[in-house]
């Protein structure tokens, strides 16, 4: 049972008091400048005043940025469905791996997360360019295809056209996927892993095949982690800078890349705050849905 | 004799007896190849990029496109490139630094929470929470207009007091995580315990030190390691909280990026890479080591 703070007043002062003081100064206080900033107005180059003004929401919600607002959900939520999709196996298949074969697995997907985000964008770079070795490993297969058909007799295909694998709006996503995949694995594979296997063997012996074991047993059981999952890949997918920026070509902006322009480039202060405060008021929407499902499957049990 | 032959007690064999031994039991997904196909192709889609990028760091030619021959030309030139071995030197400062007080900050969150009732404990919880999910671009516009305008931090400190702002930037998202892992641990928590110690007459002190804190050992490792890698990792957030004399080395990188690419990134980036990989070595050794103990 939890203690009321009252049991032990000095204990919770001292507990409490550092972290709070923390959030209160260095995270509070600058998001509260910020979101009174997107009530302002530029009165000079280094000026602000703060008028009250709903110009800068006004501006924001204009064709031209709700489109990009648009785009960065779809483009976060495609990531979110991919890392799902192939989340889901890998964190079953590391759950239920031998104790050795799992501490193994775990590394290996968490490596990647703990190399800097800045490295793995660029080493996909190199690997997704027209020079890269996607290229070169489809150029080597059309080749190839290419003399078979000859052998037998057929028309050749042709010179490999290189695709343009980078600087596109599939670029972004793959690279999202890439960079956010062990957000996805993790979360799931410690619901799947602390989850009753008893459940997941008296489904199979009650004549439930895999599949429908997993669909009706396992994802129900695990829809917390599903849930934390998910919001754990779209936040930051649906926020992200540096991948539209170094993956995605000119009409690959995402709300990020607008928010960066305002304050480093334009010098518009108030509406890159109104920009950013819009941002994380699709955030917490998406948070505010993550609750819900989490409560929902605690009522359930 | 085939091993098949031999009796297997059937308590040893979950689910379904009578199944073949070279098929996989029920429950073993690890042994069935659509899994194991998934999972490599997942390896070869994480690796592959990392790989190509290490190996490349040894190549003579300078573009990045065809091996010819392996030198380690790379890694002197990187190391005799002075801003950018300052700017490495500043990233794991700032990363030790901000590991230390995120640790601090962190487990005291998660033990506040963990703990105690009090009035408004969902509001903080939610706050808590808020740098975890809040988009880094606008933590990184926040800090940048909080240090511009609110609080400017010195100029012309003496390092490493001149990384403070990036430092404080940091902990400020690196602390929730840490206190989300260590919450999580303390959860398994058996507060009989820690009720047990006070009967026997320990004081509030001895019990969080010698009951809990053991107990959130696995979870401070952890939430350590979090908290490092994250420092070292952003680039966003220090993006917007850099001034021009203490640039960390994602900085540095996004900036060579823009201008030429060379395999001195690649270098770099290796090494950078491989320190992460030795840090993440030793903490997960200690944290077997500590398992192992509580084993015996």
């Amino acid at each position: 049972m939890e203690q009321t703070w009252r049991q032990a007043k000095a204990a919770f002062a001292a507990i409490a008091i550092p972290p709070l003081a923390w959030l209160l100064l260095f995270f509070i206080v600058p998001m509260t400048v910020i979101w009174a900033y997107s009530f302002g107005e530029n009165t000079g180059p280094t000026t602000i005043d703060f008028t009250g003004t709903f110009a800068n929401y006004m501006r924001a919600v204009e064709p031209l940025y709700l489109e990009i607002f648009g785009k960065s959900l779809v483009v976060a939520g495609l990531t979110t469905v991919l890392c799902l999709i192939v989340g889901f196996p890998v964190a079953l298949a590391i759950a239920f791996a031998s104790p050795r074969m799992k501490s193994w697995l775990l590394l290996l997907i968490m490596l990647p997360f703990w190399t800097n985000l800045l490295i793995r964008t660029y080493a996909l770079i190199a690997v997704l360019r027209e020079q890269g070795y996607v290229n070169f490993t489809l150029e080597w297969l059309w080749n190839n295809a290419s003399g078979l058909m000859t052998f037998v007799g057929l028309q050749p295909l042709g010179e490999y056209e290189p695709l343009t694998l980078l600087y596109n709006n599939s670029a972004v996503i793959i690279g999202l996927v890439y960079v956010h995949l062990p957000f996805m694995v993790l979360p799931l594979y410690s619901a799947l892993d602390r989850m009753d296997r008893s459940l997941m063997e008296a489904s199979l012996d009650l004549g439930a095949g895999h599949m429908r074991t997993i669909l009706l047993v396992v994802v129900p059981l695990a829809a917390p982690g599903i849930a934390s999952g998910v919001l754990i890949t779209f936040i930051p997918a649906l926020g992200a800078y540096l991948t539209p920026d170094l993956l995605g070509g000119t009409d690959s902006q995402m709300i990020a890349n607008v928010i960066e322009r305002q304050f480093k480039r334009a010098n518009d202060w108030p509406f890159g705050a109104a920009l950013s405060f819009l941002l994380m008021y699709l955030t917490f929407a998406a948070i505010a849905m993550q609750a819900l499902v989490q409560r929902r499957s605690e009522r359930r049990r | 004799m085939a091993k098949n032959a031999l009796p297997i007690p059937s308590a040893l064999r979950p689910g379904r007896g009578g199944v073949r031994k070279e098929r996989p039991g029920p429950l073993e997904y690890t042994r069935r190849w659509p899994l194991r196909l998934i999972v490599a192709a997942t390896l070869l889609f994480l690796y592959l990029p990392l790989i190509t990028m290490m190996v490349f760091s040894f190549n003579t030619s300078r573009r990045n496109v065809v091996w010819q021959g392996f030198t380690t030309d790379w890694y002197v030139k990187a190391a005799n490139n002075a801003s950018l071995m300052e700017a490495f030197v500043n990233s794991l400062t700032i990363a030790f630094f901000c590991t230390i007080i995120s640790v601090v900050l962190g487990a005291l969150a998660a033990v506040m929470l963990w703990r105690f009732r009090f009035p408004g404990k969902t509001a903080v919880e939610g706050s808590m929470a808020l740098p975890i999910v809040v988009p880094e671009i606008c933590l990184g516009v926040a800090m940048l207009v909080f240090f511009a305008r609110v609080m400017p931090w010195p100029m012309g400190l003496p390092w490493p007091l001149n990384l403070g702002a990036i430092t404080i930037a940091h902990v400020s998202f690196a602390f929730p995580f840490v206190a989300t892992v260590v919450r999580a641990r303390l959860a398994s928590f058996n507060r009989e315990l820690e009720e047990a110690a006070k009967d026997l007459g320990a004081s509030e002190w001895r019990t969080f030190w010698d009951v809990l804190v053991p107990h959130m050992q696995p979870g401070l490792i952890a939430g350590a390691l979090l908290a490092f890698t994250l420092s070292l990792d952003d680039f966003v957030i220090t993006f917007f909280t850099a001034g021009p004399d203490t640039i960390t080395f994602p900085v540095k990188v996004y900036s060579m990026l823009r201008f030429s690419v060379t395999p001195e990134v690649n270098a770099a980036s290796t090494v950078l890479i491989l320190v992460t990989v030795v840090l993440t070595a030793v903490g997960l050794h200690i944290q077997n080591r500590n398992a192992d103990n509580r084993k015996a």
